[in-house]
């Protein structure tokens, strides 16, 4: 077992058991906090196959962006304690049982590809496709349609955010 | 590292993320478990990026970028998440002032 095989497991094993963590908690911001184990944990499978823009990105962008405004809205809406009123097992159960079973179809589905043949390689420590000099120049010509269109995406996003984070004065009076 | 691995450990993020929307009731955490989804899938996207550019290095084409397209599908999804996740968690605050809870329980009819 090389070096590279052990990362790949120490990583793996840890994004599924913080996976597994933020959905047993039962305080959101432990949830959180596991959320960004996870994300630290994907960035790190990010690294290894030199994809590194998409790891740095990753971290800034979810584990620094998004999770802060998770935080935020749960310390906002004093939700950091445990409210989930406990509710049917049998609902639970059904959920784990129905998610099992999408489990086993998916890899019923997928586990026949032949690990043997050289082409069914991820390519690890090699190749500059995911540095941010290839990845920007084809941004900035293949896909320059698109970014401009995010960018508009963005736009309407933060205008719905604040038309939905308003205060309605005069809607409250009319109830 | 055999592209198996990579499929595995997606499915398995991505189970754990459909268990936790189904199980779960507080509308952040199921928030939460979308974003997690969202991950095992890009991760999915990067290793397919890598094997292609492996299948194209293979075929002697030292200099392709191949793969390059799947790299770029996870920048914009992860901008999609980023205007998803503000509108969603605005649309939260909202409701939490509404029925002061934040359990989509109390969602089941659309209206007040």
């Amino acid at each position: 077992m090389n070096i590279i095989e052990l990362l790949f497991g120490t990583l793996s094993v840890l994004a599924i058991f913080s996976a597994l963590m933020l959905v047993t908690s039962k305080n959101p911001v432990y949830s959180v906090l596991w959320l960004i184990v996870t994300f630290f944990a994907i960035s790190g499978h990010y690294i290894l196959l030199n994809a590194q823009f998409l790891a740095i990105v990753n971290i800034i962008v979810y584990a620094g962006a998004i999770m802060v405004l998770f935080l935020f809205v749960i310390m906002l809406m004093n939700l950091n304690k445990e409210t989930e009123p406990q509710k049917n097992r049998w609902l639970k159960l059904a959920g784990a049982v129905a998610g099992g079973c999408l489990l086993l179809v998916l890899v019923a589905a997928l586990k026949d590809v032949d690990s043997k043949k050289p082409e069914n390689f991820a390519l690890l420590n090699g190749g500059n496709t995911g540095l941010i000099k290839n990845l920007g120049k084809e941004l900035f010509t293949t896909y320059v349609v698109p970014f401009e269109i995010s960018s508009v995406l963005f736009l309407s996003a933060m205008i719905g955010a604040v038309v939905l984070g308003k205060k309605e004065k005069q809607n409250e009076a009319a109830h | 590292m055999p592209i198996n691995y990579y499929i595995l450990l997606s499915l398995a993020l991505f189970t754990i993320g459909i268990v936790g929307v189904l199980t779960r009731r507080n509308a952040i955490i199921i928030f939460m478990c979308i974003e997690l989804m969202l991950n095992a899938v890009n991760l999915l996207l990067v290793a397919f990026s890598k094997m292609h550019l492996n299948a194209a290095i293979l075929a002697n084409d030292a200099a392709s970028t191949a793969g390059t397209d799947g790299q770029l599908f996870v920048f914009f999804i992860m901008v999609v998440a980023a205007a998803e996740v503000s509108v969603g968690l605005a649309i939260i605050v909202m409701m939490y002032r509404n029925i002061h809870s934040v359990d989509v329980n109390f969602l089941n009819r659309l209206k007040h």
